[in-house]
């Protein structure tokens, strides 16, 4: 074919030289038709029709399988009888459905005419009669109007236009801009007295029930009625809290100021969301102490006031201060003293 | 006496005295033979006596001569049964050689054998006994609240259907689908290695069978299909990636290429 593609034969194109490049690469054409086998032989064509057939055919059979799998196979309510259910009807309709197409494809492929057609662009711009025309019209429509004279008119009009958007874009536009309240981020339900409980029972912790190496999901205990509102859901995502007991002698430090003891024999809280992008860091290992977040990896040392050991974590998780009530459940003694979570603007620390 | 002198030579005496001294064997051996030994009989002072044997051939090496632990592996006082019989059981203890992380592999300790370590270890300070078979039957228990405590106490390391997950530094949540039921419990309730402890405060025995419940129902797999693992984005990736796109660019090649 290449005696087709290439207009000046003998020439070689490739070279790197400049001397030899041709002026001008010109259009080498379409390549000469080839026939193919149902061109030529009959008896492949006939081969050929009888393969769509049966393409066709088993796509039938496929449809029809499908009917009965969805009577013949009903999920009966176990896993396994409705990944059943959903295997036989999902197997029969993709072999209904791929007997269509690769039939049509074929078909198209080997039956049809694969004559090379060449339909030439036409020019984008409209004849210059053609936008004349155009031009007088709507010159026609603006002195028609009286848009020019009537000067009243003009203003309803485009007082009208510039107004009707408004009724959309100011509702959406308060709607967007109506909570960008952010101290909310800075405080959680935590206040002093609050007891400690466990997610999602919502039982509170006595501190002499944890033994050593427990991890307790806690949440701060709130009424019953509470728990079922749609803004517990957004004050639990702040307010989460994983605590744990360690033996005392292995707490090596935790966050509390001088003259502050914000932990319990040996038991430590802290939030549970990642100071990184705020994923609920959640993978405790007991025996190193090491608290994993799933999502990127950063590692905090619980027996070493939750300090940063690995990843893209930038900042200790926010401690939260405990201690114990008269009944020896554990209670916090304040807020967390710093925002939980990932960074914001405005953020104190 | 007399009659039953009379009658000692009849056809039948040799049948009747057969039977009789049948019914006498099998009457003594019925009280006297050994019972097989079960996993809920309290232990006795032999069994104590044979599990520290036990544990001086095989433990005291690394847990020290009277478990009190060493700088290679932590003190077993007070640990409790629960915790020897998950680790022996699992046959993670005795340990093969020193890593990140104690694998499961064939367990090494008959049953009677286990039973006789967790003995000794419970004579040596209090500590969770072995749950009973109705603690962990898991039909017994709500697979419905099983997911929710599932999910915030256990999912972040062993995956939300159990599948098991990466830790750090070459440690690792098992997956559970072959654990047995009362393995988890026992799990649960001692916190083996890295994993933290539950005990019955925080998860009541009621909510402990709960979760056996949900782990239960998740080994039939998904109803959806194929599970690839329960794996997430890594196996569905790959998936859709290879052999979806392969397809596809298959489809397109072929449709593209003329007819020969």
């Amino acid at each position: 074919m290449s005696e087709n593609q290439n207009p000046t034969p003998g020439r070689d194109v490739t070279t790197t030289s400049g001397a030899q490049d041709p002026e001008r690469f010109t259009d080498p054409g379409v390549p000469a038709h080839k026939l193919r086998l149902t061109d030529t032989d009959p008896a492949a064509r006939r081969r050929n029709e009888r393969l769509v057939v049966l393409l066709f055919a088993i796509s039938c059979l496929g449809a029809i399988g499908s009917i009965v799998a969805y009577f013949a196979v009903r999920p009966d309510g176990t896993t396994e009888g409705v990944r059943l259910s959903t295997i036989a009807l999902g197997v029969t309709m993709a072999i209904s459905l791929l007997g269509i197409g690769i039939a049509a494809i074929h078909w198209s492929k080997s039956l049809m005419s694969d004559h090379e057609h060449v339909d030439e662009r036409h020019e984008l711009a409209s004849s210059p009669e053609v936008r004349e025309v155009a031009v007088q019209h709507l010159t026609d429509g603006v002195e028609d109007s009286g848009i020019a004279r009537r000067g009243v008119l003009k203003g309803a009009a485009v007082s009208a236009l510039a107004l009707f958007p408004l009724t959309f874009a100011v509702p959406l536009i308060s709607s967007v801009g109506g909570d960008w309240n952010i101290s909310k981020f800075r405080h959680t339900l935590w206040e002093r007295g609050t007891r400690l409980a466990y997610d999602p029972t919502g039982r509170p912790i006595r501190a002499a029930d944890l033994t050593v190496g427990s991890a307790a999901h806690v949440i701060p205990e709130v009424p019953q009625e509470y728990m079922e509102s749609h803004e517990w859901i957004t004050e639990k995502a702040k307010a989460v809290v994983l605590l744990v007991r360690l033996n005392p002698e292995d707490l090596r430090s935790d966050q509390s100021p001088e003259g502050e003891t914000w932990s319990y024999d040996g038991i430590v809280a802290y939030s549970k969301i990642c100071t990184h992008v705020g994923c609920p860091v959640a993978l405790y290992e007991q025996q190193t102490h090491h608290l994993l977040c799933p999502c990127h990896q950063s590692t905090f040392d619980m027996a070493d006031g939750a300090k940063v050991v690995f990843g893209p974590a930038n900042r200790p998780l926010p401690q939260l201060p405990i201690t114990v009530d008269d009944e020896g459940y554990l209670i916090a003694q304040d807020d967390f003293a710093e925002p939980v979570g990932p960074s914001f603007w405005e953020r104190l620390k | 006496m007399k009659a039953l002198a009379a009658r000692r030579h009849h056809r039948a005496a040799p049948v009747v005295l057969m039977l009789l001294a049948l019914l006498l064997t099998g009457g003594v051996y019925a009280v006297l033979a050994p019972s097989p030994a079960t996993a809920d009989t309290a232990s006795t002072a032999n069994d104590v006596e044979e599990g520290d044997r036990l544990f001086q051939a095989n433990c005291a090496t690394c847990h020290g001569p009277n478990a009190e632990g060493t700088s290679q592996a932590p003190s077993l006082v007070g640990v409790g049964a629960a915790s020897v019989d998950f680790q022996v059981s699992t046959g993670r203890m005795p340990m093969q050689a020193n890593g990140p992380q104690a694998p499961q592999k064939p367990p090494q300790m008959t049953e009677e054998q286990t039973a006789q370590l967790a003995a000794y270890v419970a004579s040596l300070g209090a500590g969770p006994a072995i749950p009973t078979d109705e603690q962990v039957d898991g039909a017994e228990g709500d697979a419905s609240n099983g997911a929710l405590l599932f999910r915030t106490n256990c999912a972040m390391c062993h995956n939300a259907v159990g599948a098991g997950g990466a830790l750090s530094e070459g440690k690792w949540a098992p997956p559970l689908y072959e654990v047995s039921e009362r393995n988890i419990y026992q799990a649960m309730l001692t916190g083996p290695q890295s994993m933290p402890v539950f005990n019955d405060a925080n998860i009541t025995p009621d909510e402990k069978r709960d979760i056996i419940a949900y782990l239960l129902e998740q080994r039939d797999g998904s109803a959806g299909g194929l599970t690839l693992g329960s794996l997430g984005p890594v196996s569905e990736g790959v998936w859709a990636w290879v052999v979806g796109l392969g397809l596809m660019i298959g489809a397109a090649v072929w449709i593209g290429a003329k007819s020969s």
